[in-house]
């Protein structure tokens, strides 16, 4: 068969810490069979290098207020514009200290070891470059990369992992029900709303069903439909999503309830299973604060909670491999300084943004940041974006993924000095 | 059943009896075999049973003839009443803003002992009765092109007051127009408060308009343009004039004259200066065109060399959709678009060449440009068969078709779209969907086509209910006669030799497994129709 030339010559190294493979292709009684594509599932998935690094985005949907995320708990102009909603750096339901003039939400407490191992960085300030105060547009422009250019037809994600003729089935997956803007576009990536969903669902038939797919789209005419068949199985019989969606977290580890958790569960399952993941997207939604928004209690401060606990959960999951791990965690815009009369808080421009895993240069509060008196904000009310958001996900890929072409990923953006988030 | 279907033929011949076109009674050789396949592959979601005979009853041209006239087939009663249940269809947007609000106003109601349903409902029950439509309806060579010009002029039920507005927004601005002029559609859509809110016109002022003051506020332009709908935030929003660029560029780049079009970005903001002013009274309350003279920049413009002289208010939009709707490189756009949709996703030059100079020609009369399309060689041409794949929607709408499935549509359904990457009405950029097939190809979407057609006829799809042995009976029932039978109507044509071996290879499989337990199952016939939906054949119309 033609396909045998994907075949990789490396020999399979040994990956102490991963999950024995053999557990995972335990798939779809293909053992031994002399169809076509059992043996290249082996191959494919030692082709995968393990030396590189997955990238993991959290995209929370709705604007976060940064200004709560991150307190900046010195600034006396922070305190005056939000009576109600600010948060103390000491007294109950004080923020957590941080270094220098910022604290912690304190139901993000379960990331503070991080903070402290120096694995958790936070940018603060960073947004789109022109004010974009429409959820759909702005969520529309971080993904596209590509701000103020509506018919972009692909994502920064997606551009960032480039087509390769031999990429392993699995290196880009959304943990979402449909593939996010940022990861559309030519080189190949999946959507599956849950690990347990991505297998067939042949019932009592089984290996026919199975068997019948693989072999009519091996001999498919077509050729795009051929490779994407050739893709999909591939990365079913890998994957043995049945399986790999019942592996429990790392001992001692209980991930939160609720969506964010769950996906954070199966993008730590893929991680942890080796399965050639450079790409993983997930998001998270219900951060349009505009009403009783709270302070330290109150639905920002459970979404806080879910968040922290998920992210925490997931560090402490993946264990050892955080160190080949980077999560960013973005939003499309910050919210207005000053508190509304509802008690909540209104589209803005700035936000922050974290960034956690292996190499991060974390424990300190990066990017340009000022005291919040209005001569400084955006338009008299907003935290401006002093740092525009392509800034650090570009140094993320730098991090991530050494040599990929950031013109190509981000056209027409240049970036200024180093934001320094990598050691 | 076959009572009904020759009652619905003999109605059929009869009122195109009356037609003033030539009816012929089969196609002319020059389309060759499997024409009748081809045809409706493209112009009706592929062939069901009632259009695949009355295409040849009526020979190619004049279903094709009768169809453009919108002499459709009889409306079944089946279909009437089903449309009946999705009350929403025929609301105004005032109705369905009031009838299903937002989160807060609904909590507000329940307080008042009223429960009203979510603004979701409406995005549900419109594109359950897009499925319905295209599985069953009289028309469905206008329901494929409702498809294409919706996809064309694309809004999106995601973005705020949007998902009161798109049942409207199909229904009187696509809808009327798809099978008359495209001026009237273009105008159509340009004035219809979704596309007006989609992007962002309604807010577009004349640079330099002073912030008005409070008091003026209240009374003039502030408290309307703050109203936004729940995607952007009311209260945040001071009004900001100035003029938004948004509708412009797209306007010039999609809808018209298409990237390539030769114009430039003085070109984009002549445009915006000419639409200020084409604006929303109110997106929820009231959501109507309203031309806002304040708002509107008053000096002369200058698009793409003519001038648009000073004070002309309104009818300067007009007249640059008249500029718009006539200019080659629109022509020459929309020919692109049409000739990849209907015929490659890598159209004949020569042929957009054609359809370019027809549409200019006709001024834009979409018929004229259809039926030159489908006139065309290259529309009939051996590798113009079957070389593109289907949408998600195509997919499932051909299935359903194929498999004569009763059909009434559940969440389910439209979630099983989304998992394929086609949430319907909710394109997720005013590019719409893609129409090349390289963004529909992916594995994820793929293991979402193979299960649908497992689950469909399995009878695991709430919704949809399959009775295979309806579908094809086989002289002997053995398993090469259910896939040829089977595989004949499925997929509207005999399996390749290809394809047929590897189903029966499954099969004996599966056979040798029963036989070995010394009893000689049945032919599994779900398993031929699972597979035979999920071919790679059956990806592709």
């Amino acid at each position: 068969m033609a396909r045998a030339s994907f075949h990789s010559p490396e020999p399979r190294k040994p990956m102490s810490p991963l999950l024995s493979r053999r557990l995972l292709l335990r798939a779809l009684g293909l053992s031994g069979v002399g169809l076509a594509f059992a043996p290249t599932l082996s191959s494919r998935a030692l082709a995968a290098p393990s030396s590189r690094r997955t990238l993991v985005t959290v995209f929370l949907r709705g604007g976060v207020d940064g200004l709560s995320l991150v307190p900046p708990v010195d600034d006396a102009a922070y305190h005056r514009a939000r009576p109600t909603l600010a948060l103390r750096r000491t007294g109950e339901g004080a923020a957590l200290a941080l270094s220098g003039p910022f604290g912690l939400h304190p139901r993000l407490e379960p990331l503070l070891p991080l903070w402290n191992e120096g694995r958790l960085a936070v940018l603060h300030g960073v947004g789109l470059p022109t004010p974009v105060r429409s959820h759909f547009d702005a969520q529309d422009f971080v993904e596209s990369g590509t701000p103020g250019r509506k018919s972009t037809p692909d994502g920064w994600l997606n551009r960032a992992l480039g087509v390769e003729e031999s990429a392993a089935p699995l290196r880009a997956v959304a943990l979402q029900a449909t593939l996010p803007r940022a990861l559309f576009g030519d080189a190949g990536a999946l959507a599956m709303g849950r690990l347990e969903e991505f297998r067939l669902r042949v019932g009592r038939r089984g290996a026919e069903a199975t068997r019948g797919f693989a072999a009519l789209y091996a001999g498919a005419v077509d050729e795009a439909l051929r490779t994407t068949g050739q893709g999909a199985f591939d990365a079913l019989s890998q994957l043995d999503a049945e399986h790999l969606s019942r592996l429990p977290p790392t001992s001692g580890v209980e991930y939160p309830r609720g969506p964010l958790g769950q996906r954070l569960g199966d993008i730590a399952r893929l991680i942890r299973g080796d399965v050639g993941l450079e790409v993983a997207a997930t998001e998270m939604g219900g951060w349009d604060t505009h009403a009783a928004q709270g302070a330290a209690t109150g639905t920002f401060a459970n979404r806080c909670a879910e968040l922290a606990g998920a992210l925490s959960a997931f560090a402490r999951d993946v264990g050892p491999l955080l160190e080949r791990v980077t999560v960013v965690v973005l939003t499309e815009f910050g919210r207005t300084v000053r508190e509304n009369g509802s008690r909540g808080t209104d589209h803005g421009v700035g936000s922050a943004m974290l960034v956690l895993g292996g190499g991060v240069k974390g424990g300190q509060v990066h990017g340009r940041f000022e005291s919040l008196t209005p001569d400084r904000l955006q338009d008299g009310r907003d935290v401006p974006a002093w740092t525009d958001v392509r800034a650090p996900l570009a140094e993320v890929l730098r991090a991530c993924r050494p040599g990929v072409d950031l013109t190509r990923v981000f056209p027409g953006f240049t970036p200024g000095a180093p934001l320094g988030l990598f050691a | 059943m076959r009572l009904v279907s020759l009652c619905s033929l003999v109605a059929l011949l009869l009122s195109c009896a009356s037609s003033p076109h030539p009816v012929r009674s089969e196609a002319p050789p020059d389309f060759g075999p499997g024409a009748e396949v081809h045809l409706l592959q493209r112009w009706a979601f592929g062939p069901s049973e009632r259009d695949l005979a009355e295409v040849r009853a009526l020979g190619v041209r004049g279903w094709v003839e009768a169809r453009l006239a919108r002499r459709d087939a009889p409306v079944s009663p089946v279909l009437e009443a089903k449309l009946q249940e999705l009350p929403t269809l025929t609301m105004s947007m005032t109705q369905l803003a009031s009838d299903y609000p937002g989160k807060k106003e609904r909590e507000q109601a329940l307080l008042d002992g009223r429960e009203l349903l979510p603004p979701a409902r409406i995005g549900l029950e419109l594109s359950a009765a897009k499925v319905l439509r295209a599985v069953e309806g009289p028309n469905p060579l206008e329901e494929v092109l409702v498809d294409f010009w919706f996809n064309h002029f694309n809004v999106s039920a995601d973005k705020g007051a949007v998902r009161w507005m798109v049942t409207s927004y199909e229904r009187d601005a696509i809808r009327p127009h798809v099978l008359g002029r495209f001026r009237d559609m273009l105008g159509a859509t340009a004035r219809h408060p979704a596309m007006l809110f989609y992007l962002d016109n309604w807010r577009s002022t004349r640079d330099g308009m002073p912030r008005p003051a409070r008091r003026m506020a209240k009374r003039d332009v502030a408290p309307t343009m703050e109203e936004d709908g729940d995607d952007e935030d009311p209260a945040a929003s001071e009004p900001r004039p100035g003029l938004n660029e948004n509708y412009a560029r797209e306007l010039l780049e999609l809808h018209t004259l298409g990237v390539d079009g030769g114009y430039s970005q003085q070109d984009v903001r002549e445009v915006a200066r000419s639409f200020t002013g084409w604006s929303i009274r109110r997106p929820r309350r009231e959501p109507e065109f309203f031309f806002r003279r304040r708002a509107h920049d008053t000096e002369a413009k200058q698009v793409l060399g003519q001038v648009i002289p000073a004070r002309g208010g309104e009818a300067d939009g007009e007249k640059v959709l008249d500029l718009l709707a006539r200019h080659p490189a629109t022509a020459r756009h929309l020919a692109t678009k049409l000739a990849r949709r209907f015929v490659s996703d890598t159209p004949p030059p020569a042929l957009v060449d054609r359809l370019a100079k027809v549409f200019l020609d006709s001024d834009g009369d979409l018929p004229t440009v259809y039926r030159a399309l489908i006139d065309s060689p290259e529309f009939w041409a051996p590798e113009a068969r079957g070389a593109k794949v289907k949408t998600p929607f195509e997919f499932v709408v051909s299935a359903l078709r194929a498999t004569r499935a009763q059909v009434e549509v559940r969440p389910r359904l439209v979630q099983a779209l989304a998992r394929m990457g086609e949430p319907l009405y909710r394109a997720p950029a005013p590019t719409g969907f893609p129409e090349g097939a390289a963004p529909w190809v992916n594995s994820g979407a793929l293991v979402a086509r193979l299960n649908f057609s497992l689950d469909l006829v399995s009878g695991r799809l709430p919704g949809a209910r399959v009775t295979l042995s309806s579908l094809a009976t086989p002289a002997t029932p053995t398993a090469e006669a259910w896939v040829d039978t089977l595989g004949h109507t499925l997929l509207g044509t005999a399996p390749s030799a290809e394809t047929r071996a590897t189903v029966l290879a499954a099969l004996s499989r599966r056979t040798e497994a029963a036989s070995a337990e010394g009893e000689p199952g049945p032919v599994d016939v779900q398993l031929i129709a699972g597979l035979l939906l999920g071919s790679p054949e059956f990806q592709r119309q």
